[in-house]
Order: structure tokens, then sequence, then C-alpha cells
């Protein structure tokens, strides 16, 4: 075991370790940000010295419980392509995050280790090659996003915080009882909750048809209901719309990929018979994430509520490429996770610092931004868009590949989300010229810019990545493709 | 090497790196177009997956030579004329990075060697024209009009991107050179193809072209895209982005080929749409917009050139447009800066006295638009109505009598704008553009007059018609025929008229531009404000199933 294979753990345990610091008193904002520019490094060094060929690489594992003939439970992290592209995004979101948090907040000690905790668990669950870890470690992320609505949220805050609360809480309890009956599904010799040994066990032994009708749903519900997928998505506007930005931002950015990323590991590679008998309801479910929503998202007058369904709608892009069930629409799928959760995290930063400074995120009420913010003003609109899928930022390729892939399979359903990129542009083109273009109004009159790179890098710092994937996406597929081949059911 | 220039703008913003840039690429055009040979860009890989592969390449053509060619040297007169034209606005720097942005995307288009790049491109081009239409984006007007034009364009998109995926389906590539020679080396794999599946295909690609190129019925984009600047409207909206679209068609045209219902199709949705924007400009009032509308119907003569397989004569037609359209647009702005933004007609009167040389070049401008024998329109109409008139003669009918409503609305804008008498006090101090406006407007002149005897022949590939196929003198004849009748008649009607002699009821529809705008709206917008009301909140489905129950208890009442 080389140094190397104690990244993985130093990644978790450092917000770990930071969290217990300033609850001892180190000063919590400056703490937080080295700690999350240090395991962006950490990252950085992983990406860098990560081996091309397919499968998990600087694993360690430790042993926990083990109940011989029943259950064993390791500590075990590794990474491969698809984690390695999750652990860019979040940690990247992560010191954005916590480069925007307020200053003067309240409760600061709290607040700071309420962010740790979100970007610690998704780093957990993006490395855990346990089933039990992976959904544990979500769990911890959730709390502390509870919290942070529920304490430090704006209007409407415990509404949406217990809305979100039963959904997500509902979500994970069908998600574990769909993981229980994919474990005790398995032939009882290879029975496993390492992923490395499940992948071996189900490839002499895959689950009969039987068993994977029954599978198929409850995990496609269980992960769904955190993705958002219609109709278990409206936790997710209202949840997002009062969410303080930090929170915003991990959560649509991040933690809601988690959804995603499970399901590209236990339910995209090991149910395909369960995928045919479902196809249809799932087409149904997805068509209407971006077709319905798509269409609430344009009758929103809220700013932050309209990016709130907005994300709700891209979902339905990336289930639509998870369906194709081939490594040309899984790889988009991905690319477009990566961009949507730079995208997201973008946009909902800026949105609250829209709200701060107007006080308002009424669409009426809002206009002539640009006039008086105009580097404020480039930045949203760049994010505004890579989110209505521009050619030369990362969410473009991510589509594009989508519907290539998807086409190979659905073409009928393909040409229907097409339309999404119609609908798409009018919401977005609409939010950004009642908010920017125009005369200035009561609200936008007396606002100050973004003081040059000062206030701005971590936005930047989140553009310049879109425009990386945008410009030039191969990087990342290479990334991502070996590890999208063996998960390709096709 | 092109782009690399031209990125170089967008991060030094300023006037003269952004002309200097433009003459650069000029020069390079000049270059390729000397070699004439098949200048290649090395290849780099944008995304590779199994069984697609995407790379970002550049090829140069003769049919991408000559396309640059006017890109780039009508761009180059533009830029130079919208330093005089914007000198006084504070977003200059704005300005001039916006439209550097436009030539980076519109010679990605031009070089593009495959079915993505040039879609990405395309994009790029739809995104510079939203950012600079909106240029004023104070205007809630501008604001509007570059929101409309980037949705019109994306429903066109939403067309082109399915056509390429279902070419890539059926091919296995979306480079042109590979596609090429799959559909050469492998009839077989072309007919075990069913024809609608195909025209389902070409269909697609063709919607590109009709966002683009503003055909019926997505054309309602282009006339309020007028609310950009001049010289936006000049290079963008009439001489080089507008006409991407038949110079896509141009470029795909081995693959349309193969379908005879889509060039079918592709032929009267361009003669309908020249006929239909030619009525509507005959009752405009603002001078933009009867150019406008004029782009409408020359853009419709291109497309029908495609649709009756005549790329050569619809590249030849581009070409000359371009030249013509710019120095009429330009020379619009010209009277336009002269006047202190006055746009109407109806306002101007008796120009020639204060604006000479803005009078002359735009007399060439019209004389070249309406085909007077000998300048550059007149050789390039005339080609396209000599296939029609072989093609189809339905088509043929309709072409020739949209030459002579082009004739009767430009006479009309023309006489009445610079002839007659003063109509408003406002006119009498009127003044002449400075140098750097006049000098371009003069080249371009030049080129409108001299433009048609520029063979295009061996550079476009094949003829669509031979020419000894008969009927020349006849087609020739009529258009001319044409030529007068509309000229005189407009000159009978205007030449002494204060206001609008024309009021009847009919005429009324022209300037209402047959209620396509109302119809969109009842259609589309409508409805869609109606679901919003019921949707919005988005509370009638799931909410009030799942959420619902809880909402009894207070602690999670909604408010």
């Amino acid at each position: 075991m080389t140094s190397l294979n104690l990244l993985p753990l130093f990644l978790v345990l450092l917000p770990v370790l930071a969290s217990l610091a300033i609850a001892l008193g180190a000063p919590a904002r400056k703490t937080a940000l080295v700690t999350v520019l240090a395991n962006l490094g950490a990252v950085l060094v992983l990406a860098l010295s990560m081996p091309s060929t397919p499968g998990y690489h600087f694993v360690s594992s430790f042993p926990c419980i083990a109940l011989p003939s029943f259950f064993e439970i390791n500590f075990t992290l590794g990474v491969d392509g698809l984690s390695l592209a999750m652990l860019i995004l979040t940690s990247v979101v992560s010191v954005a995050a916590v480069a925007v948090s307020p200053k003067n907040v309240r409760r600061e000690a709290e607040f700071y280790i309420c962010v740790l905790m979100i970007s610690c668990g998704a780093l957990g669950a993006f490395l855990s090659l346990d089933l039990f870890f992976l959904y544990v470690f979500h769990e911890v992320a959730l709390i502390p996003t509870f919290l942070l609505i529920g304490i430090w949220g704006g209007l409407d805050r415990r509404y949406a915080a217990t809305q979100m609360t039963i959904y997500l809480a509902a979500g994970s309890l069908v998600l574990l009882a769909g993981l229980m009956a994919f474990y005790f599904a398995m032939p009882e010799a290879g029975r496993s909750l390492d992923l490395r040994q499940i992948s071996i066990t189900l490839a002499d032994d895959p689950f009969s048809a039987g068993d994977q009708k029954i599978i198929y749903p409850l995990l496609l519900a269980g992960f769904g209901i955190l993705i958002s997928l219609v109709p278990f998505h409206s936790w997710a506007p209202a949840g997002y719309a009062s969410a303080p930005a930090p929170a915003a931002m991990l959560h649509a950015g991040v933690l809601k990929k988690f959804g995603l990323y499970g399901l590209l590991r236990l339910w995209v590679p090991y149910l395909p018979e369960g995928a045919e008998m479902w196809v249809n309801v799932l087409l149904v479910l997805l068509l209407a994430n971006v077709l319905y929503i798509g269409l609430v998202t344009m009758a929103q007058k809220e700013l932050n509520l309209m990016l709130g369904f907005s994300s709700v709608m891209h979902m339905g892009y990336i289930f639509l490429g998870l369906a194709s069930g081939n490594s040309i629409g899984l790889s988009g799928a991905v690319v477009l996770m990566v961009s949507h959760g730079l995208t997201a995290a973008l946009l909902f930063g800026l949105a609250s610092v829209i709200r701060e400074k107007t006080g308002t995120s009424t669409l009426a009420d809002l206009g002539g931004l640009a006039t008086k913010a105009p580097f404020l003003s480039f930045l949203f609109i760049i994010g505004a868009l890579a989110s209505m899928g521009t050619p030369g930022l990362g969410n473009f390729a991510g589509e594009l590949l989508i519907f290539f892939g998807a086409w190979k399979s659905y073409p009928e359903a393909t040409f229907l989300a097409v339309w999404g990129i119609v609908i798409s542009a009018i919401y977005t083109l609409r939010a950004v010229r009642s908010t920017f273009y125009g005369e200035t109004r009561a609200a936008t009159e007396q606002v100050q810019d973004f003081k040059g790179v000062i206030d701005a890098w971590p936005y930047l710092l989140l553009v310049a990545l879109l425009l990386a994937i945008g410009l030039q996406p191969q990087w990342l597929i290479k990334m991502i493709e070996p590890a999208m081949q063996l998960i390709a059911p096709l | 090497m092109l782009i690399t220039v031209f990125l170089h703008p967008l991060k030094k913003v300023s006037v003269f790196s952004s002309i200097a840039a433009c003459a650069v690429s000029f020069a390079g055009s000049v270059l390729i177009f000397a070699q004439q040979g098949q200048a290649k860009l090395s290849a780099l890989e944008w995304a590779t997956l199994p069984g697609l592969k995407i790379t970002i390449g550049g090829m140069a053509d003769p049919l991408a030579c000559l396309m640059l060619l006017v890109v780039t040297g009508v761009g180059l007169l533009i830029h130079i004329f919208a330093y005089g034209y914007m000198k006084e606005d504070p977003g200059l720097s704005r300005f001039f990075a916006k439209l550097s942005l436009f030539m980076f995307s519109m010679l990605g288009i031009v070089l593009a060697d495959n079915l993505v790049m040039m879609f990405i491109f395309w994009e790029l081009v739809g995104l510079s024209s939203y950012l600079l239409i909106g240029f004023w984006f104070q205007r809630p007007s501008a604001a509007e009009a570059a929101k409309k034009a980037f949705v019109v364009n994306r429903i066109g998109d939403f067309g082109f991107i399915l056509g390429i995926i279902a070419i890539w389906a059926l091919f296995g590539s979306v480079h042109f050179d590979e596609l090429k020679q799959i559909i050469s080396s492998r009839p077989d794999l072309v007919n075990a193809i069913a024809p609608g599946v195909l025209t389902l295909a070409a269909f697609g690609l063709f919607m590109g072209c009709m966002g683009k190129s503003a055909q019926v019925p997505l054309h309602v984009w282009l006339p309020d895209a007028m609310e950009g600047p001049t010289p936006v409207s000049a290079l963008i909206h009439a001489a080089t982005m507008v006409a991407a679209g038949v110079y896509m068609l141009c470029r795909v045209f081995f693959i349309l080929e193969l379908s005879v219902s889509a060039l079918q199709l592709i032929m009267w949705i361009g003669a309908i749409t020249s006929v239909f924007a030619a009525l509507i400009a005959l009752q405009q009032n603002d001078i933009k917009r009867i150019l406008a509308y004029s782009t409408l119907s020359q853009l419709g003569y291109m497309v029908m050139a495609v649709g009756c397989s005549a790329t050569t004569e619809a590249m030849f037609h581009l070409g000359t447009h371009a030249f013509f359209k710019a120095l009429l647009f330009l020379a619009a702005g010209s009277v336009i800066h002269g006047l202190h933004h006055e746009q109407d007609i109806w306002k101007m009167g008796n120009l020639k006295k204060y604006m000479p040389i803005t009078f002359a070049t735009f007399l060439v401008g019209t004389l070249a638009l309406t085909g007077f024998p000998g300048l550059s329109g007149f050789f390039s109409k005339e080609s396209i109505l000599f296939v029609a008139y072989h093609k189809n003669i339905a088509v043929f009918a309709i072409g020739m009598f949209t030459a002579f409503l082009t004739a009767f609305y430009m006479t009309r804008l023309f006489v009445v704008a610079f002839l007659g008498r003063e109509r408003t006090e406002d006119v009498a101090h009127a003044h002449e553009s400075p140098k750097v406006m006049t000098i371009p407007l003069m080249v371009l002149a030049v080129l409108s007059v001299i433009g048609g005897f520029i063979g295009m022949d061996h550079y476009v590939g094949h003829h669509a018609v031979e020419h000894d196929a008969g009927g020349y003198g006849l087609v020739m004849g009529l258009s001319i025929l044409c030529f007068l009748l509309g000229t005189g008649l407009a000159w009978f009607v205007y030449h002494q008229a204060e206001e609008e002699p024309c009021q009847l009821s009919i005429f009324k529809v022209l300037r209402d531009k047959f209620y396509s705008d109302e119809i969109y709206e009842m259609c589309l917008v409508k409805p869609q404000a109606g679901f919003g009301q019921s949707f919005g909140s988005d509370r009638s489905l799931a909410g009030r199933w799942f959420a619902g129950p809880f909402e009894q208890h207070h602690c999670l009442r909604w408010r």
C-alpha cells in the first residue's frame, strides 16, 4: 500500500477533523476554506496519478463489523473514473460553496461545520466501495442540509425543510428496502456488500428476471426521490428556493448526483431485464421531467424557483442517458452530471447574491442589472447559457452525447426530449431578460457590482471548469469511459 | 490559423485589433483562394467513444473558399463602417468584442469539416446574433427581439440536431468526407434505407436552415432583429449569418439529393418565402424593415435554387446578394446616422441633395437588387430563374412575380426616401457621413456592379441545367420586362406622393405582415400562459398527492 492509497481516507477525514477544530474554537471560515482547498489539491493529485486501466484504484480497506455467514461490513474506499469525476465536482463545488458563504452569519461555527459535513458526506459516498458506507455517507450529508435550510434558510424555511426531510427520508427508506432486496437476491455464496465482489458475483450468476422486476422499481423509486424524478420532485424547487447559498449549491450541485451515481453503480449494470420490463414507465417519467417540468419552469415568476425547476428538468436528460444503456449515452449522462453540478452551483450562488443585493427574487421587480452590475450579470449569463446547452460549455457536450446515445435505443423518446432545448431556451432567456436587461427598477437602482476577482473568484472557478469541459470534453470522457464500458449492459 | 487570430480580440478588446484580425483573415482567405487547394486543418479529438467520433477540424474546399472570401471581405468593410457608426456609443469595445465572436463562429461554420462542429458554431453564431441584437439591452424592444431571435433559431436547431443524429445513425459518421465516401461507395447501404427515414433526416437538416435563413414559417425573428445596430443588420442579418443556412444546404447537398421529396419541399418553401416576404415589403415604412423583408425574399430565392438542385446558382446569388444587400444596409445606416436615428421613409425625402454619396451608392444597390441588366443581381437572379424554368414552371412563375414585386418595393423605397421633397424639417439638417463610412460604401458599390462578371462556375461544382438547354432568351426577356414593369409602376404611383397612396384594406394585411406574429401569439404564447396559470405552482399533481395530506397539520401550512 503506497501513501497514495491513503489519500481517499485523507479526503474523508479532513473535513471531520476540521469540524472538530472549529467546534473547539478555531476560526470557522478560515479553517473551512483551508480544508476544502486542501481537499481540492488532494483530488487533483489523485486525478493526475490515476492509472488509465479500468477498475478501482487507490483502494484501502478497514474491517468493521463481521457477522460470519450473514454479512460483513468493511470500510473500503477506492476510486475509478466515474468516482474521480464526481470527486472533482464535489471538491470544486465545496470550495465555491465555502468561499461564497456569508462572512457574518449567525452561529458561525455551526454553519461552517454543516457545510463541511455535507462535503465530507458527499466525498465519502463517492469514495465508498461498500454499500453500507455508500448509504451512510449520503445520510451524513443529508442531515446538515436539513439543518442549514431549517436554521439559516430564507422565506418558508420551515415548510421547505420539513417537506424536504419527509421526502428524502421516505426516499432513503425505499432505497434501503431496495438495497436489501438487492443484497439478498444475490446467490448466498458470493453475497457481498463490496462493489468489486458484487460485480464478480453477478457476472457469473445474474439476477433472475423475477428478482429484477422487483428490484428495478425499488431502486428507481428510492434513488429517484433523491434525484427529484417526477412525480417525486416537489421538494426540490421549494427547498432550493429557501436554502442558503452553500446548501443549495452543495445539494443541487453535488448531493443530487448521489442518486444518479447509485443508479450507475447498481441499477444500470445489473438489471437489464428489469429495464426492459419497466422501460415505458421510465421513459414516460423522464419525459415528464423534461417536458412537463419544462413548461412549469416557464411559468415561474421567482428567479430561485425558476432555477429549482430548471434543475429538476435537467435530471430528465440525465435519466435519458442512463436509460439509453450504451456507453455513449452513459458517458453523456456523467458529463452532464458534472456540468450540471457546476452550473447549478454557479446559478444558485449568484441568485442568492442577487437576492441579497436587491432584497427580492421576483422577476417582475428585477431588471436592468446588466447596467448596474455588469460583472455579476456576465457570470450569471454564462451560467444561464450553460444551463440551456450552449456549445463551449460543459452541459452542451453532455446533452449532445446523451441525444446521440439515446437515439440508438429510443428514437421516439429522444425526438420528444430534444424539444427540451427549445423550452429551456425560452425560460432561461426570459429570466435573463427580466433580470438583467431593460430599465433599472427600484430594487436594482442601488446595486453594487462585484469588486473584481476578489468577490468573483469562486464563480470564476466554476466557469473555468465548465469551459474546460465544454471546449474539449475528451479529457473527461477519457477519464470516465473505461468505467462506462464496464457499466453499460449493451 | 484564422481561428487563433480571432480568439485574440476577445481577450484584448479593442476596435483596431478587431479590424486588424478581420483584415488578416481576409488576407488569409485570399491566400487559400489563390492556392485553390484542399487546405485542411489538423484535427483534434473533441469526443471519441466507441461508434462515435467527433473531431475539431477544418477544411477549405472551393465551396468554403468562396464563402470565406464573402464573409471576410464583406465583414472587413462592415467592421470599418461600424467604427464610424458606433464611434460615440459608450459600449464600443463591447460591440467589437461581440462582433469578433460572431466572425469567429461564422468562420467556424464555413470551415467545419463535420456536422457536429458545424452545429456547435451554428449555435455560437446564434448566440452572438442574440448578443448583438440585444446590444442596446436597456431598450425593452431590443431585449425582446434578441430573445425572439434566439428562441426561433432554437426551433430550427432542434430539427438540425435531430437530423445530424439521424444521419449518424444511418451512415455511422458525422464527417463530410466520410459521409461522401460512404454514400458514393455503398449504394446498397443507401438503397436499404427507407425513403421516408431519409426524407425526415434531410428535412431535419433543412429545419436548421429554416431557422437561420428565416424561411416561412420560422421567418418571424428576422424583421424584429433590425433592433440591433445597423452594421449588425448588414453583417449578420443580411450578408453572412442568414446566408449560412443556404451554405449549409449546399454543404450537405449530397445528402439532400438522396431524397427527391425533401428537395421538392425545400424548393416550395423557398418559393413561398420569396413571394410572401416580397408582398409584405410592399407596404412597410421602416427603411430597415423593407430591407429585412427583401433579405427574406432573396434568401427564399437561394433556398428555392437549392431545391432545384442548383447549388452553384444558389452560391452565386449568395455572393452577389451579400455585396448589394450589405451595401443597401450600410447606406441605410448612413441615412439613419445622418438623420439622427430616423427610420421612417415617409419622414425623409430629397436626400440626394444632402447625402450625395449615400444617394449614389444606394442607387447602385437598388439597381443591383432589382435586376438592372448588367449589374450583379441581374446575372445571379437570372441564373436561378433559368434553372427554375426548366425544373418547375409554377415555381418559375412565382420567381418572376417576386422579381416584379422586388422592383416595385425597392423603387418605392428609393423614390420616397431620396427623391421628391423634404417631408420634415430634420431632413434639411441631414449631413453626409464621414469617410470611414462612405469608403466601404463605395467599395461595395463597385463590387455590386462587377460581382456578376466574376465567374463562379468552376468553383462550386456542376450546373443543374446546361446553358444551351434553350429558353435562355425568353427568361432574360421576361425578367427585364418584370424589372421595367415594377420600376415603372412604382415610379408612377410614388414619384409625387406625399403619403402612402395605397389605402385599400388588402394593403393593410400586407402592412400587418399577414398577421404572422398574431398567429404565433394565438397558437403558442396564449396556451402556454394558460398552462402556466393552471400548473405554474406545480401543486396540482405531486404536491397534492404527497404533501397534501401533511398539509392539514398547521406546522406545514404553505405560508
